[in-house]
């Protein structure tokens, strides 16, 4: 193998060893942080054991697409909760991402000779596989608590899932872009994740929201978290929601095309401040 | 005249109003060791991250074996190795798993990443620690891992940002020899920067960059015939007091 001789690497096959190469390095960092998993996992069951349990006498919910009957407030929240591990997930990657900047990783990803933005989706990409393990993970357990859906449901849910995780995840890249030490991104994402998940459709329905505070309803309403959460919500019941679903497709879309365009070497971000973590 | 290894024309960069790089040129020959001589602040790393294409430049051209980085990136960067002043490594990586990702990053396929692997961990003494995980080998080690890394791909040029920063002297002239090697026996190019006029030897080729131009370069005897003088420390100083370049200013802090 000579690399005077060598022709270009990126054949299909080579584009496939990159991206698996990316995934593995996530899964490996994310096995070897079983603390991560279980927070992943714990965070939501809080809410569903204790929150949703306590609020389920005080919160009735009337019957609202898709569901077909009253529902227990857990039932309610859970698509919630499912997004919310998706959030948590996103912003823990793009803080891999910070803390890859800071060890110097990122560079090393970033010289590869693969485009730049197929090595970003890459990551992204992989970054919502390991939501979805903590999503089925949190449902399994969900379903044992007696919070059940159809099961096509699970399967429906599934392609949703990578949509709304990819729309978190390039949320959190674009953040990550935004800050150069780990420190400062950690209290930025209390001012995301909080703020994202109460204005939003997660705990009450929209209409009882709009009832008692017509701001936050309009609010809420401009929340991308919200139309991840409805979207959720009906594939998990094997329906389908295409308002909220294109919501979520177009948040995404837009939020890519920012991060490539900060993370491109020539415009954005990277341009103007310098490459992550220079020295001399 | 042979194809160079690195060939860079009239490269300027700047960050916002500040010049890191003014009308820099430069050749790294195929196989040849080449030293980057500058003080701290004198636009090494900006250097190198334009060449790695961690940004752009906002001016010129970058070549590396006639490969434009920004036109040809991939053609380019895969013939490139590159060792940052900073250190890159997953702690919490094993050395193999570190190695097999960075081959994966290079389109290398499992079974040859495994004996490319094997080979330049051997090359750099580090077979016995393949298991181990990278937080636990010393300075040294970890800067040899590095450079082990860069050569996975097996690039014919190599960049070396203060390799040797940070290592104690027995670590130091076994880097330096093993670099050294590196051309002599695999004629790999290589671009060593550095601000140690000892790491420099008569028949390396030379460059001297100050505050964001490059001053002279030439081989070392040409660069101390050039300014008269009898060594190279005298040379450089020389160089930098008659330079009196002040219109460029420092490259951003980390």
């Amino acid at each position: 193998m000579s690399a005077m001789e060598r022709t270009s690497p990126l054949s299909p096959s080579g584009y496939a060893i990159c991206f698996t190469g990316i995934v593995s390095r996530e899964a490996l960092r994310f096995l070897s942080q079983r603390g991560r998993f279980l927070s992943a996992l714990v965070r939501p069951l809080v809410w569903l054991f204790i929150f949703a349990a306590g609020f389920r006498s005080v919160l009735g919910v009337s019957i609202i697409p898709p569901y077909e009957t009253y529902v227990l407030y857990e039932v309610y929240v859970t698509p919630g909760l499912v997004a919310m591990i998706q959030l948590f997930n996103g912003l823990q990657s793009s803080l891999s991402m910070v803390y890859d900047r800071e060890v110097g990783a990122m560079r090393i990803l970033l010289v590869s000779p693969y485009p730049r933005w197929f090595l970003l989706v890459a990551k992204l990409i992989a970054g919502v596989l390991t939501s979805l393990l903590q999503v089925y993970a949190f449902l399994f357990i969900a379903y044992l608590w007696e919070v059940e859906a159809p099961l096509v449901g699970y399967l429906t849910l599934l392609p949703v899932l990578v949509v709304t995780g990819l729309m978190f995840g390039v949320m959190g890249l674009l953040l990550s872009s935004l800050f150069r030490q780990l420190e400062n991104f950690a209290s930025v994402m209390n001012f995301v994740i909080f703020p994202m998940f109460f204005a939003s459709s997660a705990l009450y329905p929209l209409w009882r929201i709009q009832e008692s505070s017509p701001p936050l309803y309009e609010i809420c309403r401009l929340n991308p978290f919200t139309y991840a959460v409805e979207a959720i919500r009906f594939a998990l019941y094997a329906r389908f929601d295409g308002t909220s679903l294109a919501v979520v497709i177009g948040v995404t879309a837009v939020f890519l095309i920012l991060s490539l365009f900060v993370y491109n070497p020539s415009k954005g971000l990277i341009a103007r401040r310098g490459a992550p973590a220079m020295a001399d | 005249m042979a194809q160079p290894a690195l060939r860079i024309d009239d490269v300027s960069h700047a960050f916002g109003a500040r010049t890191a790089l003014d009308r820099v040129s430069l050749t790294v020959p195929a196989g040849s060791f080449t030293a980057l001589l500058g003080l701290n602040g004198a636009g090494k790393t900006t250097l190198f991250s334009l060449v790695t294409r961690l940004h752009d430049s906002t001016s010129g051209t970058i070549q590396i074996f006639d490969f434009d980085v920004r036109r040809e990136a991939p053609a380019a960067l895969s013939r490139l190795g590159i060792v940052f002043q900073a250190r890159t490594l997953d702690l919490d990586l094993s050395v193999r798993q570190s190695l097999l990702y960075h081959a994966a990053l290079h389109g290398i396929g499992r079974r040859l990443a495994h004996e490319r692997a094997a080979q330049v961990l051997k090359q750099f003494a580090l077979a016995d620690r393949i298991d181990d995980k990278v937080r636990n080998l010393s300075g040294g080690q970890m800067r040899r891992l590095e450079i082990a890394r860069a050569l996975l791909h097996d690039p014919a040029l190599l960049l070396l940002d203060e390799p040797t920063v940070g290592l104690d002297v027995e670590a130091r002239q076994g880097l330096i020899r093993e670099v050294r090697r590196l051309v002599a026996e695999e004629g790999r190019g290589i671009l060593w920067a550095t601000h140690l006029l000892d790491e420099i030897e008569m028949s390396d080729r030379l460059v001297v960059l100050h505050k964001g131009r490059v001053l002279t370069q030439g081989s070392v005897q040409d660069v101390l015939a050039q300014t008269g003088t009898p060594d190279l420390q005298t040379a450089f100083l020389n160089l930098v007091n008659a330079s009196g370049a002040t219109t460029v200013g420092q490259e951003p802090a980390e």
